[in-house]
């Protein structure tokens, strides 16, 4: 049981998550941008638990279970298109989706 | 029934927790940095694991161990495995070209909106209280620490139906990681069949295949197509 | 104390009927996975089209079931309250489960015609269309937001599904990436609702609003906005359009269509709710910012789709243009305005499926004929699909006598109602902006040819163009397929004049080689006879949208 006020971690967390977002927004690695959602939904998870401390609530503790599974699901996803792409052009920037414009 | 716990002054921690948090804070925030920052997407992976753990740690620091032991165990052992796994596979891991960054406006723009919304976050939680919320309305945190019995009970009641959701993720990912993992044998055969028709379209007994001329009696269309179908 | 939880553990009662339209759509693909998997050759896509049609009309039918039971019952929730039985998520249901038929129907067209096999297509899609259901029925932000996923996860994987397109893979990747964002994005955004409220549950949470007056309630605003920011990535508002154009272009066009209705349903239901219901007491807090976003939408989305030369691409900001409308009726924030919005998602459903339907047809195999050029002349090489492409663009327009004029009148009218005087007026002139762009296919179809081609119309529509010919005198015919299609094409006339006799593709079982699969013109004359059928007798599907309202949990 920890003392640590929860704001701390708060803090830590939007931190987490604005560095996972702005590496989203600057990186053109697709697997990295991808790194950057775990990121982001890293943060949100540690809020989750931090809220699920502060109100004293299993809840929030629960809902980081789901997430787990999402962010699995969603892992499997993305790389799997992203293999599939990039077997064919052997390029992993984001830039070289070039064939849509706009 | 306003909320809450007593707001604990943000400073009056004990010694050993606050160590705890400062040092997993900062490997969180450096492993975090570093992903960003890698030129190498391998090192990034490992700057991953680094803040996943980092992460792990504060759930153990709050009464959340079960979370922190599937965090270990789901994403550092199989998220990120399956990263380098990627990397690996597509053997991408090479340095990526700074300098060829086509929206100039974008990074000076990213950097500012990340600052904003943190900043604001962080204005919004220091002028207010943190939390707001009523206290234990789903059920309380379990007093031992490890006890996952609370969380178990709280899946498979509250949360009953999410949780049987979840399983229809698991076979859309299974189902995805089929489709798209076959995809060069299919794009063979789709070659085949825009190069000479028949071929995969045949496979299904299709008699378009046979009659496409005839489609929109477009004879020159034809040609057209078929340089589009055959992949470069 | 392990044992003295199990004695403890009281599982909650699971009203099965309550969820059986998700049931069925769950289950369904399970099944198909099975019989694939089991078969030992390859079955053909029909099968599978067939599976998935009787389990969007399984599904329809218990949705219908359902309304039977909500009606006189009233609203409730089912599950241990994480589901809402109520009118307006039974209505979503009815219209999802009608798009899943329709997909059945067009997408069995499309695999054959592009030689794609297996049941990855059905099993995706059905799915994703249960994953838009519970986001509509789910009464807790947790379930909303794996309803979220469920339904995007597969629609990525849609949008990748043709593999010998490069744009497809693209497409795929390209959603998938911005989607992951705007899911985390959401994800920290019901984090710090719960945080402000303790609770992730809708009712709880409206129940905390209304008993507490939260003096500083930041943490909530911030969570609100972060919520809203998820929410308009996935119904494309405008901030956040900018991966519809090239998602919508890039997939493969029956999963367009079916990502324009489905997505867009899930994604407003979830919304409307989240935000009326739960919400509802802040709505001087959110209706600003659906103002600006609704009125910044509806603008753009109407003049960038002018200057398209890609048909996808247009119908892709159109489809932003909707969403803007759809917004207006949030903005009202009446019960009016939500049945509006309710009533305009609807009959938006049905139009938008048939488009795509028809730009399907249109874009021949290949998937790659989008250019505003293909229409060029249509009404002379296939008069079926002509009219009803320009139906279903006017329609979308807004023109007197279909559904979707209806909608748009509906949406201003409560706008109107709720003093959003400025807001209606943009409303307006954004469907005029919008009305330029639809004519201009339109008068494309059915007066271009006489400028490129030079054949008097007479003559053109006869079949006897070189290059423009339906084929019914061109060498082709003498095929047996050609003469077939000759047939088809014919069986499918009477139904451009009478669209809500829609039962008329059936009967022609043989692949129509002159460019209309049966399936895929069945389901366009569905489309087009619900649009057209509704927009003359209007009264019912108005009516069911504001029943569904007034039962609004």
């Amino acid at each position: 049981m920890t003392d640590v006020s929860g704001a701390w971690y708060l803090s830590l967390a939007a931190a987490l998550f604005g560095i996972g977002a702005f590496g989203l927004l600057v990186r053109r690695n697709v697997l990295v941008m991808f790194m950057c959602v775990e990121l982001m939904l890293n943060a949100a998870n540690l809020t989750f638990v931090t809220f699920a401390r502060m109100l004293n609530d299993i809840a929030g503790q629960a809902v980081v279970f789901f997430v787990l599974v999402v962010a699995a699901a969603e892992v499997v996803v993305g790389l799997a298109i992203i293999v599939a792409i990039f077997r064919r052009r052997r390029e992993a920037t984001a830039d070289d989706l070039h064939i849509l414009r706009g | 029934m306003h909320p809450g716990l007593v707001p604990v002054p943000l400073l009056a921690t004990s010694l050993p927790d606050a160590i705890t948090f400062a040092v997993s804070a900062v490997i969180v925030i450096a492993g975090a940095i570093g992903v960003v920052v890698a030129r190498n997407p391998v090192h990034s992976a490992l700057m991953l694991v680094m803040t996943l753990f980092g992460v792990a740690v504060l759930f153990v620091e709050q009464r959340a161990d079960f979370l922190a032991a599937v965090q270990v165990i789901v994403y550092a052992g199989a998220i990120v495995v399956l990263f380098l796994f990627v990397i690996m596979l597509l053997g991408v891991d090479r340095r990526e070209a700074v300098s060829a960054d086509p929206l100039p406006w974008q990074r000076p723009l990213a950097l500012v909106l990340s600052f904003c919304a943190l900043g604001s976050v962080l204005a919004l939680g220091f002028s207010g209280a943190w939390s707001t919320g009523a206290a234990s309305v789903t059920g309380a945190l379990p007093h031992r620490a490890g006890d996952t019995a609370a969380l178990g009970k709280v899946v498979f009641t509250t949360y009953l139906l999410p949780f049987e959701v979840t399983a229809a993720l698991l076979v859309i990912a299974v189902v995805a990681a089929v489709l798209l993992v076959r995809v060069p044998q299919l794009r063979e055969q789709g070659g085949q069949a825009g190069a000479e028709r028949g071929g995969a379209a045949g496979l299904e007994g299709d008699p378009e295949a046979v009659s496409d001329p005839g489609v929109d009696g477009d004879p020159q269309g034809l040609g057209e197509r078929d340089r589009e179908v055959v992949p470069s | 104390m392990s044992l003295f939880f199990l004695s403890a553990l009281v599982l909650p009662k699971i009203a099965w009927s309550a969820i059986l339209p998700e049931l069925i759509l769950l289950a369904a693909p399970l099944v198909l996975l099975a019989v694939s998997a089991l078969s030992a050759r390859r079955l053909p896509t029909g099968v599978y089209a067939g599976g998935m049609g009787a389990a969007g009309l399984a599904s329809l039918g218990a949705s219908v079931w359902l309304w039977t039971q909500v009606t006189p019952h009233g609203a409730g929730t089912a599950v241990d309250g994480a589901i809402a039985v109520d009118g307006f998520s039974v209505l979503v249901m009815i219209l999802v489960s009608s798009v899943v038929v329709l997909a059945a129907l067009i997408g069995e067209g499309y695999l054959r015609r592009e030689g794609i096999g297996g049941p990855e297509y059905y099993v995706l899609a059905m799915f994703s269309a249960a994953g838009a259901m519970l986001m509509a029925s789910a009464d807790d932000l947790v379930l909303i937001f794996l309803g979220l996923e469920i339904m995007s996860i597969a629609l990525y994987v849609l949008a990748g599904l043709d593999a010998r397109r490069q744009g497809s893979g693209e497409a795929a990747m390209k959603y998938f990436l911005l989607g992951a964002f705007s899911s985390a994005i959401f994800l920290y955004g019901i984090a710090l609702v719960y945080g402000a409220t303790g609770s992730t549950n809708l009712p709880q949470i409206a129940d905390f609003l209304a008993h507490n007056v939260a003096s500083s309630d930041g943490l909530l605003l911030a969570g609100m906005a972060l919520l809203l920011v998820g929410f308009f990535f996935k119904i494309a508002a405008v901030p956040f359009h900018m991966w519809t154009p090239d998602v919508y272009q890039g997939s493969p066009t029956p999963v367009t269509g079916f990502m324009a209705a489905v997505a867009k349903a899930g994604g407003f239901a979830a919304l409307l709710r989240v935000f009326f219901a739960s919400f509802g007491l802040l709505r001087d807090d959110w209706q600003p910012v659906i103002w600006l976003v609704a009125v910044v939408t509806l603008l753009v989305g109407a003049v960038l789709a002018l200057v398209q030369r890609d048909v996808k691409r247009m119908l892709a900001y159109s489809s932003i243009n909707h969403a803007g409308f759809i917004l207006v009726g949030l903005e009202a924030a009446t019960t009016r305005g939500i049945a509006a919005s309710l009533y305009y998602l609807f009959v938006y459903g049905f139009m938008v499926v048939g488009t795509f339907a028809v730009v399907t047809v249109i874009a021949r195999r290949g998937d790659e004929a989008h250019d505003l050029g293909s229409y060029r002349g249509l009404a002379q090489r296939q008069p079926f699909l002509a009219a009803m492409l320009a139906l279903l663009l006017l329609a979308q327009a807004g023109v007197p006598l279909t559904t979707g004029f209806l909608a748009k009148l509906y949406i201003i009218s409560a706008a109107v109602e709720a003093h959003s005087y400025a807001l209606a007026v943009i409303a307006m002139v954004s469907a005029a902006i919008a009305a330029f762009f639809y004519l201009r296919v339109v008068v494309l179809m059915y007066a271009g040819a006489k400028s490129g081609v030079g054949l008097p119309a007479p003559l053109a529509a006869t079949g006897a163009g070189e290059g423009a010919g339906s084929g019914e005198l061109s060498p082709v015919a003498a095929y047996g397929p050609g003469a077939a299609s000759a047939a088809e094409l014919e069986g499918d006339r009477p139904e451009a004049s009478r669209p809500d006799g829609a039962g008329g593709g059936e009967g022609h079982g043989e692949p129509d080689a002159a460019g209309v699969p049966a399936t895929i013109a069945l389901a366009i004359a569905l489309c087009a006879g619900f649009t057209l059928l509704f927009g003359i007798w209007a009264q019912p599907v108005v009516e069911l949208a504001r029943q569904a309202t007034l039962l609004f949990h």
